[in-house]
């Protein structure tokens, strides 16, 4: 299946050069572009593990609506040019050190697991895996607690971004607003 | 492909966006490089899924996106307060709990 190593070595790529992209680019701008791109290719990759929902749920909501959300909040902040290192700070240096030596000490977690499966293309896949009726099927059966709570989540953050965005005046009671001030 | 491909494909990202984290400073483009570190989770869990041949991986995969939505509103929120308070838009230069 040469086909199929193609697309993912084309992905792997595109999605290494979107990560790098969203931390070298200055501008916060292109780095939400790059993040696009990163997460396209991600679904890309996703598609090729036989996770169609997942792959669509990522194009959807992630490059989608999140990253909507960013431009915007991009596009009201201004999104100034940053100097990357305006001063040598210790935890500024330290940082891709850090990263390299996570990064080896993922990849040999990885691989030395003594997991036999990690070498082979996974397991025999019955009918219908990664559909969406299977994926539903499981979130409202096996996982209902956690999907319920995941719902609950979202309300809350909801409700937190109000509260943390709205102007102090007007929408406060008059005694509140002016402790604040004060 | 073998899963250890994307496996250490995932480890890769995963590496970039704690970089990312450390070294950027401005607010928007760390909570960028969360979601690579977020993503790089996703993509190691749908690997698994697809080593096991079972689903529950990516159901996981789903609740980390919705825990990635909601750590971006907030997020957002607290970046669009700061502006509106007139801060300066630096992780460095955030040092107190009540700007």
């Amino acid at each position: 299946m040469w086909f199929e190593d193609v697309v993912f070595f084309a992905a792997a790529i595109g999605a290494l050069a979107g990560a790098v992209g969203v931390v070298v680019l200055r501008n916060p701008f292109y780095s939400v572009l790059s993040l696009v791109g990163h997460l396209v290719a991600l679904a890309v990759l996703f598609l090729l593990l036989r996770a169609q929902f997942v792959a669509a749920a990522q194009v959807v909501v992630y490059a989608g609506a999140v990253m909507v959300l960013y431009v915007f909040v991009v596009a009201y902040i201004g999104g100034s040019d940053e100097p990357l290192r305006p001063d040598e700070s210790l935890i500024t240096s330290f940082g891709p050190i850090f990263a390299l030596a996570l990064g080896v000490e993922l990849c040999f977690a990885f691989l030395g697991s003594g997991l036999t499966a990690i070498d082979g293309r996974g397991a025999e896949l019955g009918p219908g895996y990664g559909t969406p009726g299977q994926i539903g099927e499981a979130l409202l059966t096996k996982f209902l607690v956690p999907f319920e709570a995941a719902s609950f989540l979202l309300l809350i953050a909801a409700v937190g971004a109000v509260v943390l965005a709205r102007r102090r005046r007007g929408l406060a009671p008059a005694g509140t607003a002016e402790r604040r001030e004060a | 492909m073998d899963v250890a491909w994307f496996l250490v494909l995932s480890a890769f990202i995963f590496c970039i966006g704690a970089a990312g984290v450390l070294t950027r400073r401005n607010p928007l483009v760390v909570l960028l490089c969360l979601e690579l570190m977020l993503n790089a989770g996703n993509l190691a869990l749908v690997a698994f899924a697809r080593m096991y041949g079972q689903s529950a991986g990516q159901v996981f995969a789903l609740i980390v996106m919705v825990i990635a939505a909601c750590e971006v509103v907030i997020g957002l929120g607290i970046i669009v307060a700061m502006y509106r308070r007139r801060l300066p838009i630096d992780v460095d230069r955030m040092s107190e709990l009540r700007g």
